[in-house]
């Protein structure tokens, strides 16, 4: 616990300047927050007390706060997923946290920083909200994308520190993002993800998010994995990777796809893939669900799940927003366990430790629900159970895949809101019957209850599925890559940078294969008759 | 003497308060239905048990609170100090900022001896904090990782730092579909830990509870509150005080040490079940009254028929008849869901507790073969009402379904084992494949009273 400091003083007086900002939209409080970094506001006192009045539970021997996670965006889809992400975890804490005090849920993705006087890099750890900066690294091989983000409504939440970029990009090249980047700024990501790490007291997780398809957030976005395994052994690294689909436009995404998984195999702890077909269908859906006259109405805007309504962000949408939105939505529901509080928490290392039962069988299939969530406040048991339903429904699902006729490893539920055990309990006996669970796993459940729903809504659940549906994705990239690789097309590209050799392609290749082997001894399971070990004999 | 309560986890934090919320509320209740005198005394002792005095006035609870993250401790002593009746001692709680991550080895390899010192000298403080102490009272979950692992090192320590002291663990059985998916693991690895140092765990089943919740106090969306409440009322009904002996003149000073001594008879014995009568909501005890006969009756069935509420019981089950012992194995037999007790205790409060017959637990059918009914069987009384109830009786007994409930975790624990998942998950941790299979084989000997100890005669 950090004592009280002068610092502090300041921070109380800050207060006003958040009570006048309108408090019904959170993006007033929003923009308040940042507001507060660059104004010099003047000292008034007083305020200080609903920081103050938790403080005696925590002085004593032992209390801690919470752990803290560190996101790292590579490449073009990393940095506008990300992007969304801080945008949408802004949006969630100030409708939460009506005070504009820096409390333990912030600080798990945020530091607050004092940016006045020449831009000091001391946290303030308690208090009023000075500027908010995201425990984030923004790396990419070109400047666009991430230049535009500095320009754009999010800019105060990144500082330069943070970012590393190049000219040129990667060419949607998996080599030169891995190899040739990989090398050169080695150097530069271990100091900067260092120095993000020295922020925080107790680093518990790594958050990579990039695509597979392209040459950065693919090839270098799997170095800096590695990296992370050598640098920091000791934090959960969850991977959230968009696969490229069947008409994808880069020609040579298989390959990017193929090399990369074999990183994503070998060095994360956890790895939720996405797939762009279904982001877009269901973007398709909600706006269809949306435009239709009767339903249209009474839908909360700020509830659907592709929706930036309320955030800070107020210029125009760009094509992947809504997309990419569903999938920050994805992120701020998987950690609102270990930001917010629950009857029944779930840790973020819990996760791994329930729905892994082999190291590299760690491929998570999630789906979110509701989609979104009608104006009516009175929320009949039929629409929450509908939410439960529709997470196992193949329409739901962030990649093509339908869990329903494939085999489980593991389920996990994680609900927010207004929500307790018993419909819990009901919602697993009723689903339990139409799904199928391996041998050894038959109640492979893992829930957990968070109180704090997200914006706009007044229930959600996220699902993830260990389940071998993930297989699908993976043959027909194995399928994909086959075909360019037999006719050796556009190899050279490869070959050319140093260190990538012939024997990259055979290993991925060979390393995916095995992945898949794995899935289907397991799906043969399904169909033979169950036989249980027999017992442990004690001899007499 | 004083009990000191130690709530390890999230479990055992949730419950641990609503215990010494139960028994605040049941200090303060003014359906006591007793004598001035007799009040006085019974808070008294209730007091010296489970509470200190402070300057402040008002009381300071008894017990020290672990978890292995900060959310759950914070949120447990805010909502204590709010009730304004009772409160935890501010110095009296550990946490970290992680959790264990449900990963039992995680709890008992890593957290365990990295905060051993700062949580023993907690412990060790709250205990010179009591005049005389009988001992410990431990709570936690098997499911997860910091109640179940950290639980079970705290135990050990417990039993070599205090060797004289009782130590009694609650653990909370998962429920079946659970919320933890290597429950089972976690429960074998916690259960054979604790049969080596606990001197009796006391268990509550989730789902058991969960069914009460819904059957007995009609509660519609029934949240880990409402099961806790349950939970802390049974406990509340066994551990608030009580005349251990007929004719005691005062209430016994010993609580863990009678209880110990009435249902641990032998050592490879030690898990207890607990049931009570009457439960229901608030609503319907208004319009409620009771015979002592009908509740003893009712009682004495839920234990034979292994019957967790009043409600639904199966009123075929008899105990078999003298010289006709239970068939053995898969039998269609009623007699095969007749449930042996090894030992029973019953608790009774409140109205005419002086005139209640209890022979029909002291019928030498209920028990084994190798204990006579007088050394198996024990009353604890008061004329002090529980709580609301103007008659209550509990039944703690060391009986022969627990170790059912037991099978069936090792079974499907032993079933996930045998294809080796998520092992590597606790051999990350310094728990390998070896240390499984010694836990495996203490529950298994367990089960069969194998050991130093074969006369029981029970049946499967
Ligand atoms: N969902 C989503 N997918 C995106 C986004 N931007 C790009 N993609 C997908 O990502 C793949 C292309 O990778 P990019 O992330 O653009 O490439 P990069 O990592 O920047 O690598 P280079 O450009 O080669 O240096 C394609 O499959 C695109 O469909 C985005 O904002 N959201
Ligand atoms: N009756 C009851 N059971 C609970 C409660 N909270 C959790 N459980 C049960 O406890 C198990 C989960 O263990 P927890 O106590 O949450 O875990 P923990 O000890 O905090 O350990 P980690 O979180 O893994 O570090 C599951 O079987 C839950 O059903 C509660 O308040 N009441
Ligand atoms: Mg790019
Ligand atoms: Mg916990």
């Amino acid at each position: 616990m950090v004592p009280s400091t002068p610092s502090l003083a300041v921070g109380r007086a800050c207060v006003s300047l958040t009570r006048t900002a309108p408090g019904t939209r959170g993006a007033g409080l929003s923009e308040a927050w940042f507001g507060v970094g660059g104004a010099s506001p003047s000292p008034v006192g007083g305020g200080g007390a609903a920081a103050g009045a938790r403080a005696p539970l925590l002085t004593a021997p032992g209390a801690a706060t919470m752990t803290q996670s560190v996101v790292v965006q590579v490449g073009q889809c990393g940095n506008q997923i990300g992007c969304r992400f801080w945008d949408l975890a802004l949006r969630e804490h100030a409708a939460v946290n009506k005070k504009g005090i820096y409390d333990e849920a912030l600080s798990s993705f945020f530091r607050n920083v004092d940016t006045r006087n020449g831009g000091g890099d001391a946290d303030i750890h308690k208090g009023k909200i000075f500027s908010l900066k995201a425990r984030a690294l923004l790396i990419d091989m070109e400047e666009g994308v991430v230049n535009e983000i500095l320009q754009g409504p999010l800019r105060d939440v990144f500082d330069s520190k943070q970012l590393i970029t190049d000219v040129s990009g990667s060419g949607n090249n998996w080599a030169v993002g891995h190899k040739l980047y990989g090398y050169q700024y080695r150097e530069h990501i271990v100091e900067k993800l260092r120095r993000t790490a020295e922020h925080c007291d107790c680093l518990q997780c790594f958050f990579v998010i990039h695509s597979m398809g392209g040459g950065t957030g693919s090839g270098l976005g799997t170095f800096v994995l590695n990296v992370l395994e050598d640098e920091f052994p000791e934090v959960y690294r969850f991977v959230t990777s968009v696969y490229p689909s069947g008409e994808d436009d880069v020609i040579t995404s298989p390959y990017n796809s193929v090399l990369a998984m074999k990183e994503l195999n070998e060095h994360a702890d956890c790895v939720l893939p996405i797939e762009n077909e279904s982001l877009f269908s269901i973007v398709s859906k909600i706006h269809q669900m949306t435009s239709s006259g009767k339903l249209g109405s009474t839908v909360k805007q700020n509830s659907l799940l592709t929706s930036s309504a309320g955030s800070i962000k107020t210029e125009q949408e760009k094509p992947f927003d809504a997309m990419n939105n569903i999938v920050a939505n994805l992120l701020l529901n998987l950690t609102s366990s270990a930001r917010f509080e629950g009857s029944l928490n779930m840790d973020l290392n819990e996760i791994s430790m329930n729905l892994v039962p082999f190291p590299r069988l760690h491929y998570l299939v999630s789906s979110l629900t509701p989609l979104y969530t009608l104006a009516d406040v009175n929320v009949p048991s039929r629409r929450l159970d509908q939410m439960f339903s529709d997470a196992f429904s193949k329409d739901h699902q962030l990649i093509q895949a339908d869990p329903k006729h494939s085999l489980y490893l593991a389920c996990a539920l994680l609900v927010r809101g207004n929500v307790q055990v018993s419909d819990l309990r009901r919602n697993i006996e009723r689903l339990k019957p139409s799904l199928h669970f391996v041998s050894w796993n038959q109640e492979g459940w893992k829930t957990g209850l968070c109180s704090v729903p997200p914006v706009g809504h007044s229930h959600s659940l996220l699902a993830l599925a260990n389940n071998t549906c993930v297989k699908p994705t993976f043959t027909e990239l194995k399928d994909r890559f086959m075909k360019l690789y037999k006719k050796k097309a556009h190899l050279h590209h490869y070959l050319r940078v140093d260190g990538m050799e012939q024997s990259c392609f055979s290993e991925a290749i060979s390393s995916l294969s095995d992945l898949i082997e794995e899935y289907n001894q397991l799906d043969a399971t399904k169909s033979a008759p169950g036989t249980y070990p027999s017992r442990l004999k004690i001899a007499m | 003497m004083s009990i000191v309560t130690v709530q390890l986890g999230q479990c055992g934090n949730q419950i641990g308060y609503e215990v010494f919320n139960a028994i605040c509320n049941d200090f303060h209740s003014t359906h006591g239905l007793c004598s001035k005198k007799e009040n006085e005394s019974y808070q008294e002792a209730c007091k010296e048990r489970f509470f200190s005095e402070e300057k402040t006035g008002v009381p300071v609870a008894r017990a020290v609170l672990v978890d292995m993250e900060p959310k759950v401790i914070s949120q447990t002593l805010s909502i204590a100090a709010r009730s304004g009746h009772w409160r935890y001692d501010h110095q009296s709680h550990f946490c970290q900022k992680q959790g264990s991550g449900n990963n039992w080895a995680n709890g008992y390899s890593v957290h365990g001896p990295r905060y051993r010192d700062v949580i023993m000298n907690l412990v060790q403080k709250e205990a010179e904090k009591c005049d005389r102490l009988s001992g410990f009272f431990t709570v936690m979950s098997m499911a997860g990782g910091t109640g179940s692992g950290m639980g079970a090192f705290v135990t050990q320590c417990l039993r070599d730092a205090f060797p004289t002291s009782f130590i009694l663990n609650q653990v909370i059985w998962p429920y079946g579909t659970g919320e933890v998916i290597v429950q089972n693991y976690n429960s074998v690895l916690t259960l054979s830990h604790l049969y080596q140092s606990a001197d009796a765990l006391l268990v509550h089943e989730n789902d058991a509870i969960h069914k009460i919740c819904a059957q007995l106090m009609n509660i519609k969306k029934i949240s880990f509150r409402d099961v806790n409440q349950v939970i802390a009322h049974q406990l509340g009904s066994v551990f608030q005080p009580t005349y251990s002996s007929e004719g005691a003149s005062q209430y016994s000073r010993s609580p863990l040490g009678d209880l110990m001594e009435s249902l641990v008879p032998h050592p490879e014995f030690k898990m207890l079940g607990l049931r009570n009568i009457p439960q229901m909501s608030e609503n319907s005890l208004t319009y409620s009254t009771f015979t002592w006969p009908g509740l003893i009756k009712h009682l004495r069935q839920m234990l034979i028929a292994n019957a967790k509420m009043e409600e639904g019981i199966d009123w075929q089950v008899r105990p078999p008849l003298p010289g006709h012992p239970v068939p053995p194995k898969a039998s269609p037999n009623k007699a095969l869901h007749f449930n042996t007790s090894i030992a029973n205790l019953v608790v009774l409060r409140g109205k005419d507790v002086q005139s209640v017959d209890l022979g029909g637990f002291r019928d030498p059918a209920l028990y084994t073969s190798w204990l006579n009914p007088q050394e198996a069987f024990k009353i604890w009384k008061t004329p002090r009402a529980f709580n609301k109830y103007e008659k209550s009786a509990s039944l703690v007994s060391n009986s022969q379904f627990l170790l059912k409930l037991m099978d069936n975790i090792v079974g499907k624990a032993w079933n996930m084992f045998a294809s080796k998942a998520y092992v590597h998950q606790y051999t990350k941790f310094g728990i390998e494949e070896e240390d499984f299979l010694d836990c495996f084989t203490t529950l298994e000997q367990a089960q069969t009273g194998v050991g130093p100890f074969v006369p029981l005669k029970m049946s499967y």
